[in-house]
Protein backbone atom coordinates (compact mmCIF):
# COMPACT_ATOMS: atom_id res chain seq x y z
CA UNK A 1 0.00 0.00 0.00
CA UNK A 2 1.64 3.10 -0.66
CA UNK A 3 0.88 7.21 0.52
CA UNK A 4 -1.95 7.72 -2.03
CA UNK A 5 -3.29 4.21 -1.47
CA UNK A 6 -3.33 4.69 2.19
CA UNK A 7 -5.17 8.31 2.03
CA UNK A 8 -7.73 7.04 -0.47
CA UNK A 9 -8.80 3.77 2.08
CA UNK A 10 -8.67 6.77 5.13
CA UNK A 11 -10.75 9.03 3.43
CA UNK A 12 -13.05 6.52 2.77
CA UNK A 13 -13.47 5.51 6.46
CA UNK A 14 -13.99 8.92 7.14
CA UNK A 15 -17.00 9.37 4.53
CA UNK A 16 -18.47 6.61 6.17
CA UNK A 17 -18.61 7.74 9.42
CA UNK A 18 -22.17 9.55 9.73
CA UNK A 19 -23.56 6.59 8.25
CA UNK A 20 -21.86 4.30 11.29
CA UNK A 21 -23.75 6.19 14.15
CA UNK A 22 -27.29 5.41 12.71
CA UNK A 23 -25.68 1.23 12.30
CA UNK A 24 -24.27 1.41 15.98
CA UNK A 25 -28.28 1.09 17.63
CA UNK A 26 -28.97 -0.78 14.79
CA UNK A 27 -26.32 -3.55 14.97
CA UNK A 28 -26.80 -3.59 18.95
CA UNK A 29 -30.66 -4.56 18.67
CA UNK A 30 -29.91 -7.21 15.94
CA UNK A 31 -27.64 -8.69 17.91
CA UNK A 32 -30.27 -9.11 21.05
CA UNK A 33 -33.26 -10.19 18.61
CA UNK A 34 -30.91 -12.50 17.69
CA UNK A 35 -30.08 -14.36 20.88
CA UNK A 36 -33.68 -13.60 22.59
CA UNK A 37 -35.22 -15.24 19.02
CA UNK A 38 -33.02 -18.40 20.64
CA UNK A 39 -30.43 -18.58 18.21
CA UNK A 40 -26.88 -19.70 20.13
CA UNK A 41 -24.45 -16.28 20.23
CA UNK A 42 -21.60 -17.73 18.04
CA UNK A 43 -24.46 -18.29 15.28
CA UNK A 44 -25.81 -14.62 15.75
CA UNK A 45 -22.64 -13.73 15.01
CA UNK A 46 -21.66 -15.34 11.93
CA UNK A 47 -24.91 -13.81 10.55
CA UNK A 48 -22.99 -10.36 10.56
CA UNK A 49 -19.67 -12.02 9.72
CA UNK A 50 -21.37 -14.54 6.84
CA UNK A 51 -24.61 -12.58 5.93
CA UNK A 52 -23.66 -8.92 6.51
CA UNK A 53 -26.31 -7.53 5.18
CA UNK A 54 -28.38 -5.69 8.45
CA UNK A 55 -32.64 -6.57 7.16
CA UNK A 56 -31.91 -9.81 5.76
CA UNK A 57 -30.40 -10.98 9.02
CA UNK A 58 -33.07 -8.97 11.00
CA UNK A 59 -36.29 -10.77 9.26
CA UNK A 60 -33.52 -14.17 9.18
CA UNK A 61 -32.98 -14.22 12.66
CA UNK A 62 -37.23 -13.99 13.13
CA UNK A 63 -38.10 -16.59 10.98
CA UNK A 64 -35.28 -18.57 11.99
CA UNK A 65 -36.44 -18.77 15.23
CA UNK A 66 -40.07 -20.15 14.49
CA UNK A 67 -38.53 -23.10 12.84
CA UNK A 68 -38.93 -21.74 9.37
CA UNK A 69 -37.76 -24.29 5.95
CA UNK A 70 -34.34 -24.23 4.19
CA UNK A 71 -35.46 -22.79 1.30
CA UNK A 72 -37.98 -20.65 2.56
CA UNK A 73 -35.02 -19.01 4.25
CA UNK A 74 -32.92 -18.78 1.14
CA UNK A 75 -35.87 -17.38 -1.42
CA UNK A 76 -36.84 -14.95 0.96
CA UNK A 77 -32.87 -14.24 2.07
CA UNK A 78 -33.11 -13.19 -2.15
CA UNK A 79 -35.77 -11.23 -2.44
CA UNK A 80 -34.57 -8.96 0.68
CA UNK A 81 -31.49 -8.48 -0.68
CA UNK A 82 -32.45 -8.42 -4.33
CA UNK A 83 -31.63 -4.40 -4.21
CA UNK A 84 -28.17 -5.15 -3.98
CA UNK A 85 -28.00 -6.12 -7.83
CA UNK A 86 -28.88 -2.86 -8.90
CA UNK A 87 -25.71 -1.53 -6.29
CA UNK A 88 -23.72 -3.93 -8.28
CA UNK A 89 -25.01 -2.85 -11.65
CA UNK A 90 -24.23 0.92 -10.91
CA UNK A 91 -20.23 -0.23 -9.85
CA UNK A 92 -19.73 -2.25 -12.28
CA UNK A 93 -18.18 -0.19 -14.48
CA UNK A 94 -16.25 1.15 -12.11
CA UNK A 95 -14.74 -2.09 -10.54
CA UNK A 96 -14.39 -4.77 -13.80
CA UNK A 97 -10.85 -3.60 -14.85
CA UNK A 98 -10.00 -5.03 -11.11
CA UNK A 99 -8.08 -8.64 -10.31
CA UNK A 100 -10.36 -10.64 -9.50
CA UNK A 101 -9.82 -10.69 -5.61
CA UNK A 102 -10.37 -6.98 -5.65
CA UNK A 103 -13.98 -7.52 -7.30
CA UNK A 104 -14.65 -10.30 -4.40
CA UNK A 105 -13.29 -8.27 -1.65
CA UNK A 106 -15.45 -5.67 -2.69
CA UNK A 107 -18.66 -7.79 -3.77
CA UNK A 108 -18.25 -9.02 -0.02
CA UNK A 109 -18.11 -5.27 1.58
CA UNK A 110 -21.37 -3.92 -0.72
CA UNK A 111 -23.65 -2.93 1.79
CA UNK A 112 -26.18 -0.13 1.48
CA UNK A 113 -24.25 2.43 3.55
CA UNK A 114 -20.82 1.23 1.77
CA UNK A 115 -22.73 1.67 -1.87
CA UNK A 116 -24.30 5.33 -0.61
CA UNK A 117 -20.83 6.80 0.06
CA UNK A 118 -18.96 4.91 -3.03
CA UNK A 119 -20.98 5.86 -5.47
CA UNK A 120 -21.03 9.64 -4.71
CA UNK A 121 -17.29 9.16 -4.53
CA UNK A 122 -17.07 7.44 -8.15
CA UNK A 123 -19.16 10.18 -9.89
CA UNK A 124 -17.81 13.38 -7.68
CA UNK A 125 -14.71 12.64 -10.29
CA UNK A 126 -12.44 14.20 -7.71
CA UNK A 127 -10.39 11.48 -7.61
CA UNK A 128 -8.06 9.39 -9.42
CA UNK A 129 -9.83 6.29 -11.33
CA UNK A 130 -6.29 4.35 -9.86
CA UNK A 131 -6.86 4.13 -6.50
CA UNK A 132 -10.35 4.69 -6.09
CA UNK A 133 -11.38 1.17 -4.97
CA UNK A 134 -9.06 1.69 -1.88
CA UNK A 135 -11.72 4.60 -1.22
CA UNK A 136 -14.26 2.01 -1.74
CA UNK A 137 -12.37 -0.19 0.52
CA UNK A 138 -12.20 1.68 3.05
CA UNK A 139 -15.43 3.09 3.42
CA UNK A 140 -16.50 -0.90 3.02
CA UNK A 141 -13.90 -2.22 5.90
CA UNK A 142 -15.33 0.98 8.22
CA UNK A 143 -19.09 -0.28 8.30
CA UNK A 144 -17.97 -4.02 8.51
CA UNK A 145 -15.61 -3.65 11.19
CA UNK A 146 -18.66 -1.02 13.08
CA UNK A 147 -21.36 -4.31 12.14
CA UNK A 148 -19.19 -6.55 14.13
CA UNK A 149 -18.74 -4.79 17.16
CA UNK A 150 -22.19 -3.63 17.24
CA UNK A 151 -23.51 -7.16 16.59
CA UNK A 152 -21.20 -8.92 19.78
CA UNK A 153 -22.02 -6.08 22.13
CA UNK A 154 -25.95 -6.68 20.80
CA UNK A 155 -25.24 -10.41 21.72
CA UNK A 156 -24.20 -9.55 25.07
CA UNK A 157 -26.70 -7.03 26.53
CA UNK A 158 -29.42 -9.27 24.40
CA UNK A 159 -30.81 -11.47 27.00
CA UNK A 160 -30.81 -8.70 29.25
CA UNK A 161 -33.08 -6.67 27.44
CA UNK A 162 -37.03 -7.61 28.58
CA UNK A 163 -39.50 -8.47 25.58
CA UNK A 164 -41.46 -5.72 26.97
CA UNK A 165 -39.11 -2.92 25.75
CA UNK A 166 -40.32 -3.83 22.24
CA UNK A 167 -37.20 -3.26 20.53
CA UNK A 168 -38.16 -6.18 17.89
CA UNK A 169 -40.13 -2.69 16.60
CA UNK A 170 -36.54 -0.92 15.54
CA UNK A 171 -36.93 -3.01 12.11
CA UNK A 172 -39.46 -1.77 10.33
CA UNK A 173 -39.26 1.29 12.03
CA UNK A 174 -35.79 1.08 10.68
CA UNK A 175 -37.03 0.61 7.24
CA UNK A 176 -39.58 3.39 7.41
CA UNK A 177 -36.59 5.57 8.05
CA UNK A 178 -35.56 4.37 4.95
CA UNK A 179 -38.13 3.49 2.52
CA UNK A 180 -40.51 6.68 3.29
CA UNK A 181 -37.58 9.37 2.16
CA UNK A 182 -37.33 7.22 -0.97
CA UNK A 183 -41.30 7.52 -2.08
CA UNK A 184 -40.60 10.60 -4.50
CA UNK A 185 -42.45 9.82 -7.42
CA UNK A 186 -46.27 8.52 -8.38
CA UNK A 187 -44.30 4.70 -9.44
CA UNK A 188 -42.35 4.55 -6.40
CA UNK A 189 -45.67 5.41 -4.17
CA UNK A 190 -47.87 2.79 -6.10
CA UNK A 191 -44.92 0.88 -5.83
CA UNK A 192 -45.06 0.98 -1.87
CA UNK A 193 -48.69 0.69 -1.22
CA UNK A 194 -49.63 -1.96 -3.65
CA UNK A 195 -46.86 -4.28 -2.05
CA UNK A 196 -48.01 -3.47 1.72
CA UNK A 197 -51.59 -4.19 1.12
CA UNK A 198 -50.26 -7.14 -1.11
CA UNK A 199 -48.47 -8.54 1.92
CA UNK A 200 -51.51 -7.96 4.39
CA UNK A 201 -54.04 -9.62 2.32
CA UNK A 202 -51.80 -12.77 1.42
CA UNK A 203 -50.13 -12.57 4.86
CA UNK A 204 -51.23 -16.25 5.66
CA UNK A 205 -49.95 -17.75 2.59
CA UNK A 206 -47.32 -20.40 4.00
CA UNK A 207 -43.67 -20.06 3.35
CA UNK A 208 -43.37 -16.23 2.74
CA UNK A 209 -44.87 -16.61 -0.40
CA UNK A 210 -47.02 -13.22 0.49
CA UNK A 211 -44.04 -11.25 0.99
CA UNK A 212 -42.84 -12.47 -2.65
CA UNK A 213 -46.64 -12.25 -4.25
CA UNK A 214 -46.02 -8.33 -2.62
CA UNK A 215 -42.62 -7.68 -4.19
CA UNK A 216 -43.86 -8.53 -7.40
CA UNK A 217 -46.99 -6.96 -7.38
CA UNK A 218 -45.11 -3.53 -6.36
CA UNK A 219 -42.64 -3.75 -8.99
CA UNK A 220 -45.52 -4.53 -11.69
CA UNK A 221 -47.65 -1.59 -9.94
CA UNK A 222 -44.43 1.16 -10.17
CA UNK A 223 -43.56 -0.35 -13.45
CA UNK A 224 -47.22 0.31 -14.86
CA UNK A 225 -47.00 4.00 -13.19
CA UNK A 226 -43.91 4.65 -14.81
CA UNK A 227 -45.15 4.41 -18.09
CA UNK A 228 -47.90 7.02 -17.38
CA UNK A 229 -45.79 9.52 -15.46
CA UNK A 230 -42.97 8.90 -16.56
CA UNK A 231 -39.44 9.21 -14.41
CA UNK A 232 -37.25 12.09 -14.87
CA UNK A 233 -33.87 11.13 -14.36
CA UNK A 234 -31.91 8.79 -16.55
CA UNK A 235 -32.01 5.11 -15.26
CA UNK A 236 -29.44 4.87 -12.30
CA UNK A 237 -29.67 4.68 -8.86
CA UNK A 238 -31.86 5.82 -6.36
CA UNK A 239 -29.17 7.32 -3.72
CA UNK A 240 -32.07 8.42 -1.09
CA UNK A 241 -33.16 4.29 -0.86
CA UNK A 242 -29.88 3.66 1.45
CA UNK A 243 -30.29 1.83 4.61
CA UNK A 244 -29.18 -1.28 5.92
CA UNK B 1 -16.92 -27.29 24.33
CA UNK B 2 -19.36 -26.33 21.58
CA UNK B 3 -22.78 -28.13 21.84
CA UNK B 4 -23.72 -29.05 17.73
CA UNK B 5 -26.89 -30.29 18.25
CA UNK B 6 -29.20 -30.73 15.11
CA UNK B 7 -30.96 -27.33 15.38
CA UNK B 8 -28.05 -25.69 15.70
CA UNK B 9 -26.39 -27.57 12.96
CA UNK B 10 -29.48 -26.51 10.52
CA UNK B 11 -29.27 -22.74 11.49
CA UNK B 12 -25.13 -22.84 10.49
CA UNK B 13 -26.25 -24.42 7.08
CA UNK B 14 -28.90 -21.74 6.61
CA UNK B 15 -27.28 -19.23 7.14
CA UNK B 16 -24.29 -20.20 5.01
CA UNK B 17 -26.90 -20.38 2.08
CA UNK B 18 -28.09 -16.80 3.23
CA UNK B 19 -24.58 -15.81 3.10
CA UNK B 20 -23.63 -17.58 -0.20
CA UNK B 21 -26.84 -16.23 -2.01
CA UNK B 22 -26.43 -12.03 -0.57
CA UNK B 23 -22.55 -12.48 -1.95
CA UNK B 24 -23.43 -13.88 -5.29
CA UNK B 25 -26.37 -11.29 -5.52
CA UNK B 26 -23.57 -8.62 -4.80
CA UNK B 27 -20.93 -10.40 -7.34
CA UNK B 28 -23.33 -10.69 -9.91
CA UNK B 29 -22.83 -7.61 -12.43
CA UNK B 30 -18.89 -7.67 -11.49
CA UNK B 31 -18.15 -10.61 -13.00
CA UNK B 32 -19.56 -10.02 -16.20
CA UNK B 33 -17.27 -8.82 -18.97
CA UNK B 34 -17.78 -5.34 -19.78
CA UNK B 35 -19.38 -5.35 -23.18
CA UNK B 36 -22.65 -7.19 -21.11
CA UNK B 37 -25.24 -4.81 -19.39
CA UNK B 38 -28.40 -5.22 -17.75
CA UNK B 39 -31.52 -4.76 -20.15
CA UNK B 40 -32.83 -1.82 -19.64
CA UNK B 41 -36.09 -3.09 -18.39
CA UNK B 42 -34.65 -4.96 -15.38
CA UNK B 43 -33.02 -2.15 -14.72
CA UNK B 44 -36.16 -0.46 -14.18
CA UNK B 45 -37.31 -3.27 -12.36
CA UNK B 46 -34.79 -3.59 -9.57
CA UNK B 47 -35.48 0.50 -8.75
CA UNK B 48 -39.13 -0.56 -7.40
CA UNK B 49 -37.64 -3.52 -5.42
CA UNK B 50 -36.99 -1.23 -2.38
CA UNK B 51 -39.76 0.58 -1.79
CA UNK B 52 -41.43 -2.90 -2.81
CA UNK B 53 -40.36 -5.56 -0.25
CA UNK B 54 -39.78 -3.25 2.78
CA UNK B 55 -43.24 -1.71 2.51
CA UNK B 56 -44.27 -5.79 2.11
CA UNK B 57 -42.26 -5.58 5.42
CA UNK B 58 -43.46 -2.54 7.07
CA UNK B 59 -47.14 -3.13 6.95
CA UNK B 60 -47.74 -6.36 8.42
CA UNK B 61 -45.81 -5.31 11.33
CA UNK B 62 -47.97 -2.20 11.92
CA UNK B 63 -51.36 -4.05 10.70
CA UNK B 64 -51.38 -7.01 11.97
CA UNK B 65 -49.72 -7.36 15.63
CA UNK B 66 -50.30 -10.57 16.80
CA UNK B 67 -51.52 -12.08 13.16
CA UNK B 68 -54.80 -10.55 13.14
CA UNK B 69 -55.82 -7.13 11.28
CA UNK B 70 -56.08 -4.57 13.80
CA UNK B 71 -56.78 -1.01 12.37
CA UNK B 72 -58.27 0.86 15.84
CA UNK B 73 -57.04 3.40 17.65
CA UNK B 74 -55.59 1.10 20.49
CA UNK B 75 -52.57 -0.43 17.85
CA UNK B 76 -49.72 1.06 19.48
CA UNK B 77 -47.43 0.27 16.56
CA UNK B 78 -49.64 1.33 13.63
CA UNK B 79 -49.76 4.60 15.87
CA UNK B 80 -45.98 4.60 16.74
CA UNK B 81 -45.23 3.70 13.06
CA UNK B 82 -47.65 6.29 11.25
CA UNK B 83 -45.63 9.04 13.14
CA UNK B 84 -42.01 7.71 12.45
CA UNK B 85 -43.43 7.94 8.87
CA UNK B 86 -44.06 11.68 9.33
CA UNK B 87 -40.91 12.37 10.80
CA UNK B 88 -39.17 10.16 8.02
CA UNK B 89 -40.81 12.09 5.57
CA UNK B 90 -40.30 15.74 6.91
CA UNK B 91 -36.37 15.16 8.32
CA UNK B 92 -35.00 12.24 6.26
CA UNK B 93 -33.15 11.76 9.29
CA UNK B 94 -32.78 7.97 10.27
CA UNK B 95 -31.87 7.85 14.19
CA UNK B 96 -34.64 10.71 14.56
CA UNK B 97 -37.13 8.64 12.77
CA UNK B 98 -36.17 5.38 14.88
CA UNK B 99 -36.07 7.66 18.24
CA UNK B 100 -39.21 8.45 17.43
CA UNK B 101 -40.77 5.71 16.46
CA UNK B 102 -39.69 3.07 18.88
CA UNK B 103 -40.01 6.11 21.94
CA UNK B 104 -43.85 6.87 20.80
CA UNK B 105 -44.31 2.62 21.38
CA UNK B 106 -43.00 2.99 24.74
CA UNK B 107 -45.00 5.62 25.78
CA UNK B 108 -48.19 4.32 24.26
CA UNK B 109 -47.84 1.26 26.14
CA UNK B 110 -47.59 2.80 28.99
CA UNK B 111 -50.62 4.86 28.77
CA UNK B 112 -53.08 2.37 26.83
Amino acid sequence: MDNFQRQALLAGAKAELPIVVGVIPFGMIFGAIAVTAGIPPLLAQSMSIIIFAGSAQFIAAGLMGVGTPFLVLLTTTFIVNLRHMLYSASLAEHVRSLPLRWRLLLAYLLTDEAYAVTILHYTGGESSAAIRHWFYLGAGLMLWISWQVTTALGILLGARIPPSWSLDFALPVTFIAIVVPALRDRPHIGAAITAGVTAIVAHDLPYQLGLMAAALAGILVGLALERFNPVRQPATIPQEESGT
Amino acid sequence: MININPETLTMALAILGMGLITFSIRLSLFLLPESVTLAPWMLRALRYVPAAVLSAIIMPELLLPGGSLDMSLSNERLLAGVMAAVVAWRTRNILLTVGVGLGLLWILQALL
